[in-house]
């Protein structure tokens, strides 16, 4: 049987959806033998997020670890911490997002493990496919036996575990020591008040052909309209129309909403690789000959401007 | 000061990739190899510091068979002082590849391991953060600015929340992401010159060798296809389209 620890992330206030969908990940390794399932929740005060991960279906005990220097997501505590946790458990798993690929691999090396980046699916309790070369190939990794297995848990692959679970909380003392050589300063974020990109339903993003930043207010305006969040391509945010954090494909963000639309996006393989697995996705291009009909479930053949303020009025 | 770059010698970016019939891997053969791209970037801000006079050295490092000579000879080129090539036929893994940065930092006194953030072909995303663990140094993942200041470092980082400033002290890991800079292309003159700047090689085992125990990689397929769409006439037809799904 799998014994297997699930590193929490979130914000100090509230839980990342990363952590259910990581706990769908070990519920599918517990498919091969069983397993317990325990969430790590690190952080200074952490008292309602680790009552949130209990409530989510499958785990067994969360592990609330509360110490000043746990406070910022840095990997120089974080790391060690989650190492120093990790013992007596067979699998250590975080969520695939930039918090979990900058602490999960610290903690494996020095647990003296390799890790599995991105776990997309799961064969067996040491069994794993993963994604590798942006996506154009898929691999399927075995971890030796007698090695604790690490592994990020590929989001954009695994739904949230539901809530109802009731899981025990127990407390836990740090047991590493703050790292003086790595300091915090802050974090900007440009979000606003719309959805997440990762964990939206529906996610809207423009491309090139909006033109400039001005006239991504069209984009704003719909998604606000369909409660979406909002993405882009590479071209617009190398073209500054929008900021890095919003970049949908393989080198931005990965998702998975139900609905995705592309507008004025010519669909390069690098834009196709972040958005295969959402549910329908809707293309709208001037350009019949643009790859990116080539993945969409419903494709229309006309110019954004026109075609934006028209769904606008027609979904109002 | 020393700063380390590794360069991986990766199938380029432009390239399709191919999955071999058999499933054995992915088709290398004949394929156009380059410096991993978030490798370029690690060494073009090694190269920006330089310039700006905060290191006196920036050392190539890159991990292989003689083949990557060749992308060794280009970061040279590029305006690299020296190169090291660890010789070494087998497939590494991140585990291993983090204890060979750790032992060249320690052997070259190095202030900073300047790395991409991951290779485009394993889309590991491990190695910074392992050598950064092992060595017991900070780590700067995914890096957007950075800003050297005498024995410190402010590194601006590309996270899901938007942008992380932490600082630093050096020595440490630092890995690239896409919008550091822009690198310079290389320019003939340099390729001539680089041909007689230094280019040691040494053995994995000089390095500590393997650390075993690796995930073993079976099977290799293509991704799933998506397929089935439909194209719609106008912004009505989408909408009644949307609505038939139940979507909106």
């Amino acid at each position: 049987m799998s014994k297997i620890l699930i590193l929490a992330e979130h914000d100090g206030a509230t839980l990342n959806p990363g952590t259910a969908k990581a706990v769908s990940c070990a519920r599918a390794i517990a498919e091969h033998g069983g397993a317990d399932i325990d969430v790590l929740v690190l952080g200074d005060n952490v008292d309602a997020v680790a009552a949130e991960a209990a409530a989510i279906n499958g785990v067994s005990t969360v592990l609330a670890t509360s110490a000043p220097h746990l406070a910022a997501p840095l990997a120089a505590n974080h790391g060690p911490e989650l190492a120093a946790a990790a013992d007596g458990y067979t699998h250590v798993l975080a969520p695939s997002s930039t918090y979990g690929k900058d602490v999960l691999p610290h903690a494996a090396a020095l647990l003296g493990v390799n890790a599995v980046s991105d776990v997309m699916a799961v064969d067996g309790a040491r069994q794993f496919k993963r994604p590798i070369y942006a996506g154009n190939a898929i691999v399927d990794v075995t971890v030796p036996e007698g090695l604790m297995i690490a592994g990020t848990s590929r989001s954009a692959s695994w739904p949230a575990a539901g809530d109802g679970g009731s899981a025990t909380v127990q407390a836990r003392e740090a047991a590493s020591a703050p790292a003086a050589h790595t300091r915090y300063v802050g974090v900007e974020g440009s979000g606003g008040d719309r959805p997440d990109l990762q964990t939206a339903n529906v996610v809207i993003s423009g491309g090139r052909a909006l033109g400039s930043a001005e006239a991504f207010d069209i984009v704003y305006q719909l998604a606000d309209q369909l409660g979406a969040a909002v993405g882009a391509s590479r071209a617009a945010v190398d073209a500054g129309y929008v900021p890095n954090d919003m970049q949908v494909g393989q080198t931005g963000k990965i998702i998975a909403p139900d609905l995705y639309f592309a507008f004025g996006i010519s669909g390069a393989i690098q834009h196709l690789t972040g958005i295969k697995d959402a549910g329908t996705i809707v293309a709208v291009n001037k350009d019949a000959d643009a790859p990116i009909f080539e993945v969409a479930d419903i494709g229309l053949v006309g110019d954004l401007f026109s075609v934006i303020p028209e769904l606008e009025q027609q979904l109002s | 000061m020393t700063i380390l770059v590794g360069i991986k010698r990766a199938v380029d970016y432009n390239v399709r990739i191919r999955v071999k019939s058999d499933g054995s891997g992915v088709e290398t053969d004949g394929v156009k190899m380059s410096i991993n791209p978030f490798d370029e970037i690690a060494l073009e801000e090694a190269l920006r510091l330089k310039e700006a006079g905060k290191t006196d050295e920036v050392v190539v490092v890159s991990i292989g068979s003689n083949d990557v000579q060749q992308q060794l000879r280009t970061g040279l080129a590029m305006g690299a002082d020296r190169a090291i090539q660890v010789d070494t036929a087998d497939e590494l893994q991140p585990l291993t590849v983090a204890r060979i940065f750790k032992a060249l930092a320690e052997r070259e006194n190095a202030q900073i391991v300047f790395l991409g953030k991951q290779a485009i072909d394993d889309d590991g995303n491990q190695v910074g953060q392992m050598t950064a663990a092992l060595w017991g140094r900070p780590q700067a993942t995914f890096a957007s600015k950075v800003e050297v200041d005498d024995g410190t470092a402010t590194v601006t980082r590309e996270v899901d929340a938007g942008l992380e400033t932490i600082e630093i002290d050096l020595p440490a890991v630092i890995t690239s992401d896409l919008r550091l800079n822009e690198p310079r292309f290389v320019k003939l003159p340099d390729i001539m010159k680089a041909k007689r700047k230094p280019l040691d090689v040494v053995s994995l085992d000089e390095l500590g060798g393997h650390a075993g125990n690796a995930p073993e990689a079976g099977h290799h397929a293509p991704p799933a296809p998506r397929g089935g769409g439909i194209m719609v006439a106008d912004t009505s037809a989408l909408v009644a389209e949307l609505k038939n799904r139940g979507l909106v």
